[in-house]
Parts: structure tokens; sequence; C-alpha cells
């Protein structure tokens, strides 16, 4: 699909009676394996593998069951693979599979996570410690948790974007009825591609007694994830990120060692040992366990090949252009993400210029607020440097060649959008923005 | 979010980007906008000492394809016109010629402030009072 060709037929046909700034120029041959619109945005969502398809086909029409169902060969067969899934997603993540609830996805596992933690230990405390990149999935629904007198510590984040182990030690409560009964921390983040020190943080919540969830669905599948050696009690995770189905994930709960218990949020019928009751979808289950094993397999392998694209990304982008920022600790980072700002260009221009190629900005001009990330905000970098920034997520099925034409593109965008930035003429004649009183509007 | 086509064909094609020279006797520089709001506009003309005509104008723009496209067009129309002529332009002829959605109308609030600004600039240098302007604007 050539959606190119056309803005430049467009464009060609029009008033050129200017000064032959061209953003897009007109559609060359494309590169051996590279087809539009091309998909670098991984961490919002990920093309189903074929294998997990494949896996998930004869649990539409065939093997239709309800895995509820204990008396015919049909409920059987359906309960089978579900228990087969079980095990593979607990494998991939150092669980037993009884450890594990199914649910409709990882926003409705942090809900169910949260809230049932809340309610089922609020004898014991109501101290909640969070921090302020998590996704909205737990922000919000600790902001709901406040209004029903819990009250929620939100830890900030370092200019790297990781927490201080201190400020979380600081924030605990041991003692009385504002005790901390959870401390919920994100594995890696889905803007910036940081990783949280997550066995640090168990290991301090299990000496001080305190429930310890993590929203893993950016690491679950990319990184090594193991509940027991980290400490975790409480872990989200969710298919469509691992190359598996939209709508089905689950929520790991520790059974010994501390055992975690949690108040169901859904009544009906007693299903997942009362914690979350609704039919399963069992083609989905079948999906999310054979996309873990999938992970479990190439994860070492393929964890290597998008950190060497990704630096390869990284290093392309910086020798061609001047003032960029990369966001975020490098050290403590998914293989997969590159959170980089072309300073002195806004994102969402950017964003057209490269509309045939499908990432993520961090301005959100479009927005009503026309506030730009929070996640990016929280490190403490400028609006202005915020509203410069693109998301890369590079994937399983992402290539060199990929990489190379997403470079090649935004490198030719990012010098033509900086030759219509009055910013960067500024800059370049060495006038510092900082000290010019603009108009806010 | 779908641009219309003509926000599309300025952004791929921007008319009249440049830099006049500000120190210039002749030539009005509004900069409007802020950085940390994702947008700022510079607009510049250059006005005929006798007849008040807008003979040149550029613009640079940091900000969306909307912003870039508002101030594009700003110049296109303020090019041949008086600087009364010029003042009569507004948001809402902009959004309307881009058909702006409405998230987008500040984009054209802040072209007709940069074309204000850019005005205001040029009288301030040239000791020029409203009065005149309108006058010569008349006399066309």
């Amino acid at each position: 699909m050539s959606i190119d060709s056309n803005i430049s037929q467009n464009g060609a046909g029009s008033d050129m009676s200017n000064t032959g700034v061209v953003i897009s120029h007109s559609a060359t041959p494309l590169p051996e394996g590279v087809h539009l619109p091309l998909y670098m945005d991984n961490h919002a969502t990920t093309p189903m593998d074929p294998r997990v398809l494949e896996a998930m086909m004869p649990y539409f029409t065939g093997k239709f069951g309800n895995a509820a169902s204990r008396n015919h060969q049909f409920g059987w067969e359906a309960e089978s693979a579900v228990e087969t899934a079980r095990t593979q997603i607990a494998k991939l993540i150092g669980a037993t599979a009884k450890e594990l609830i199914f649910t409709s996805g990882a926003t409705e596992s942090n809900n169910l996570a949260l809230k049932g933690i809340a309610e089922m230990y609020r004898e014991r405390g109501n101290h909640i410690i969070t921090q302020v990149t998590e996704h909205k999935a737990v922000l919000d629904t600790c902001k709901k948790l406040e209004k029903q007198g819990f009250r929620v510590t939100y830890l900030p984040v370092q200019a790297d974007g990781l927490i201080d182990l201190d400020d979380l030690r600081r924030a605990i409560v041991t003692e009385g009825p504002e005790k901390t009964i959870l401390v919920s921390i994100m594995f890696a983040n889905n803007e910036i591609g940081v990783i949280q020190p997550i066995a640090e943080i168990g290991k301090i919540c299990h000496e001080k007694g305190v429930i310890f969830h993590t929203d893993a669905v950016q690491a679950v599948g990319k990184i090594p994830v193991d509940v027991q050696a980290m400490n975790i009690d409480v872990l989200s995770l969710t298919a469509h990120k691992i190359y598996g189905p939209k709508g089905v994930g689950a929520l790991y709960v520790r059974r010994r060692n501390p055992r975690v218990q949690i108040t169901e949020q859904i009544n009906g019928g007693g299903h997942e040992r009362g914690m979350r009751s609704g039919t399963l979808n069992v083609p989905g289950i079948v999906g999310l366990g054979a996309a873990c094993e999938i992970c479990m397999n190439e994860m070492e392998a393929e964890g290597k090949r998008e950190l060497e694209l990704r630096n390869y990304l990284k290093a392309k982008l910086e020798a061609a252009i001047d003032y960029v920022h990369v966001n975020g600790n490098m050290e403590h980072h998914l293989p997969g993400n590159l959170n980089m700002s072309f300073v002195y260009v806004e994102g969402e221009s950017l964003l057209m210029g490269i509309n045939d190629i499908a990432v993520s900005s961090g301005s959100a001009c479009t927005s009503a607020t026309l506030e730009p990330s929070y996640v990016l905000k929280a490190l403490g970098l400028g609006d202005d440097v915020a509203h410069s920034s693109i998301r890369f997520g590079l994937g399983r099925f992402n290539t060199k060649a990929e990489v190379d034409y997403v470079a090649d593109k935004l490198i030719d965008v990012v010098l033509k959008l900086r030759e219509l930035s009055p910013l960067y003429e500024m800059v370049k004649e060495g006038i510092d923005l900082t000290k010019i009183e603009w108009a806010a509007h | 979010m779908a641009y219309s086509d003509k926000v599309v064909d300025h952004y791929e094609n921007p008319r009249n980007v440049g830099t006049l020279d500000k120190s210039s006797e002749s030539v009005g520089t509004g900069l409007v906008g802020a950085p940390e709001c994702g947008d700022v506009m510079r607009l510049q003309i250059r006005v005929n000492p006798e007849t008040h005509v807008i003979e040149d104008a550029k613009f640079k723009t940091f900000g969306c394809g909307s912003a870039i496209a508002s101030s594009s067009l700003a110049t296109e129309w303020v090019k041949g016109k008086t600087i009364a002529e010029a003042l009569t332009i507004t948001n809402t002829d902009i959004v309307k010629e881009l058909a702006l959605p409405p998230v987008k109308i500040h984009c054209s609030v802040l072209a007709e402030d940069a074309i204000r600004a850019a005005i205001g600039d040029w009288k301030k240098k040239n000791h020029v009072t409203e009065e005149v302007g309108v006058a010569v604007a008349a006399a066309h």
C-alpha cells in the first residue's frame, strides 16, 4: 500500500510557489523485505504469531467445550487445554499452575490485584505504595481506592526513570492503622522501557511483611521473570503484548511463603477458585499458553537480536541528528524499546511526516489538555522535550531492513522539520531559549 | 487523526519558509506561542514604506501539522495585502480554509496572533499609528 506516493502526488499538483522545502519526497522503490505500513509500536500491541493462531484454531470450532462442564468429553477436553496453558504460563514466570487466575487482560488483572488485596487486607492497614510512571490501569485504580479511604503514596522516579529504593523503604509504614498492605511497582515501563529493580523491591517488601504486586505486562516473555527469586507475590500479565490474542490475561497470586488472598471482584459461578467468575475464554487461554511457551524457548536469542537492532537504530539516529535526547536508563532497559526526543521538532508533526510507519509520540497535542506524556514529565524533562519524543517498539517481526528504512525516513523528516523550526534556528544562532519570555496560551 | 487535504498539502509543501532580516526597518517580526505548549510560530513581513503593502512574508513554525499549515496559509494570505487588509484576517477564516477540527483551533488562533504581532512590530519600528494604517487601506 502506497500512502506515500498518494501524498506526493497531491503535493506535486499544488501551488509550489515557494522555498523548495518539501517534507515528503516522492516514493522511491522500497527496500527488499519492507512493506508499508510498517509496524514498530510493539509496546502498544503485537501481531499474533502464526504458531499461536494455529494452536488456538481447534478451540473455536471442534473443541468448543466449556471448561467448567464436568460431565462430558467436550468439557474435559477444554479443561485439559486450559490446564496445559496454565502450566506453560507458570513455567515462564517460575510459578506453579495453581497460582494463576485467568482474566480478560492486564487492566482487569491490575484492578483485581489492587482492589482485591485492598479489600481483603483492609483490617490490617490502609496504606498502598505505587509510583508515578505506572500505567493508568494502576494509577486510576489507586485513585478509586483513595476515594474509598485508602491512603496511596506515589513514589517519584529519578531522572533515569528508576525509583529510589530508599524512598520505598522510608514510605513503608509497619505499625498502626496506616500500616502499608501493598506495594505495586511495574516491572518495565511501557513508554521508556526502564526496568525497575524488582528483586530488590521484592526483598524489601518481604522483609517488612508487605505484599508486592508488579504489573509485568511489558516484561513477561521479553526478559527473565521469576516470581520466586524476585519475591513477587502478585503479578499481572497479558497475551497481546507477547504475540498472543487480545482479550486474555492472567494474574499470578502466590499460594505459599506467604499465602496471598484476594477478594473477588466478579461474582457468578465461582470459576478460578472463586477469584474470578465467568466462563473461561478457552481459545484465548490456549493462545496465551502457546505465546508463553514460544517466548520461553526463544527469549534469549530474540532479546539479543532486538537489543542489537535497537542499538543500531539509536546509533544511526544519533550520528545523523544533533540535539537528540535518549529517555530513560539505558542499562536497565527492555531490549526492544527506544524512546528519543528530537528536540526543536514537535512529535506530532514528526509522526505526520512518517505516516507509513507506526510508532508513538510522547506529545499529546490532540488531547484536550495539550499535556505531553506524564511519564516523560516525571523524569523531569521539559514539556518542549517531551513534545519532541518518539517511542520505537521493536518486536519479533521487525527486521534490519525495516530499521534502516525507519531510521532513514526519520532522519529525512527531522532534518526538514528543523529547517522549519524557529527554535532550531535560534539555538543555532546562540540564543538561549530559556531566557525568552514566551507568551503562554 | 485524519488531516484535511489542505493541511496535508501545506505540511508537505509549506509556502514561504524562511527568515527575513529582523533588523531591517521594513521588516516586522511576530514570535508567538511557547515551546512548552508545543507550538511556536515566527511570522515575518516585509512592508513597502510608501504603500504599506506586504511585499514578502516568511515563516518558521515548531508545532503539529495544523500549526505548520496555519502559519503557511497565513503567509500566503498576507502577501500582497496592505497592513489594514491583513489585520482583517481572523482565525475563523483559517479554520474554515483548512477544515481544522475543534482540538486544532488554537493553531489558527496562534496564526492570527502571529500576523498581529508581526504587524505590531513593524508599526512600532516605523511609528505608524492605527489610524494611518486604516487611512492607507481606505485609499486602496
